[in-house]
């Protein structure tokens, strides 16, 4: 499953479904479980229902009627406040990092 | 008229310049997919999982952002309460870390195991980070100790969630 068609497209798996959902939501949109379970199941499935290598079926799920998203993620400066590039775990909560340096002890 | 899918490779390029990166490479397919069919239905089949938004369990170590090509195992039975994501491009999280099941759909994978759509989902399921630079070490470490694991669990499939 993938939510980037150029880079399904670059990349060549054997199946693919395609969400065009912004990056980061493959499975579906939070707190959605009915549409997460649809769009997992679809593509679960879709293992069994192609049969044409590289074939990328596409879903039909729309995120928004208001495309403003789109036209954001292909600006290249934007949205982009990475942390350094070095060998520190980055955790998502300073509790994450106790508990695992107290299990690693 | 709808836009088309967001072109994501070009600008990705252009923001590693302006960042004082070197240029990401994509990897490029440029032989045809290869192809095994499956060889049984899948209500029968055991199916592998490989996400890559960079998940870890609560108790886990966290991944870090300098090209860690590092795989974490995570118990089918986990709490969604309990699933963490590190990963260098942080402002794709967003969702996953109000909703894991949106990144990593370990409650769908489970309704499918439940449901009877699959067999079953394997014990663990298996996270990575996504935009390591080094090809060489997603081609010759991470993807080939993938496999063992895969075989190890004797999968009949496996679902690629990428971020």
């Amino acid at each position: 499953m993938g939510t980037a068609y150029d880079i399904l497209e670059t990349c060549k798996p054997p199946r693919a479904v395609f969400l065009d959902y912004p990056l980061g939501n493959t499975s579906g949109r939070p707190f959605a479980p009915d549409e997460q379970y649809a769009i997992t199941r679809t593509a679960v499935e879709a293992l069994a229902g192609i049969n044409k290598p590289g074939t990328i079926l596409p879903l039909n799920y729309v995120w928004s009627d208001d495309e403003t998203w789109k036209a954001e993620a292909a600006v290249a400066d934007t949205g982009d406040k990475r942390q350094p590039r070095d060998l520190t775990p980055r955790y998502q909560f300073e509790e994450d990092r106790i508990a695992a340096e107290r299990l690693s002890a | 008229m709808p836009m088309g899918p967001v072109e994501y490779i070009p600008p990705a390029i252009e923001r590693y310049v302006l960042l004082g990166y070197d240029p990401y490479r994509y990897y490029q397919g440029t032989e045809p997919p290869p192809w095994t069919p499956l060889n049984k239905p899948l209500s029968e089949s055991r199916l592998g999982v490989i996400a890559t938004a960079g998940t870890y369990v609560k108790g886990q170590a966290a991944f870090f952002y300098k090209d860690d090509h590092s795989y974490r195992a995570i118990p089918k039975s986990t709490s969604v309460e309990d699933l963490r994501f590190s990963h260098v491009t942080e402002h794709y999280l967003g969702s996953a870390r109000q909703d894991p099941n949106s990144a990593f759909p370990i409650d769908p994978l489970r309704r499918l195991e439940s449901d009877g759509v699959v067999a079953e989902v394997a014990e663990d399921l298996f996270s990575c980070m996504g935009g390591v630079y080094s090809q060489r070490k997603i081609r010759d470490e991470l993807a080939p100790a993938l496999a063992a694991e895969f075989t190890r669990q004797e999968v009949d499939a496996v679902l690629l969630v990428p971020m």
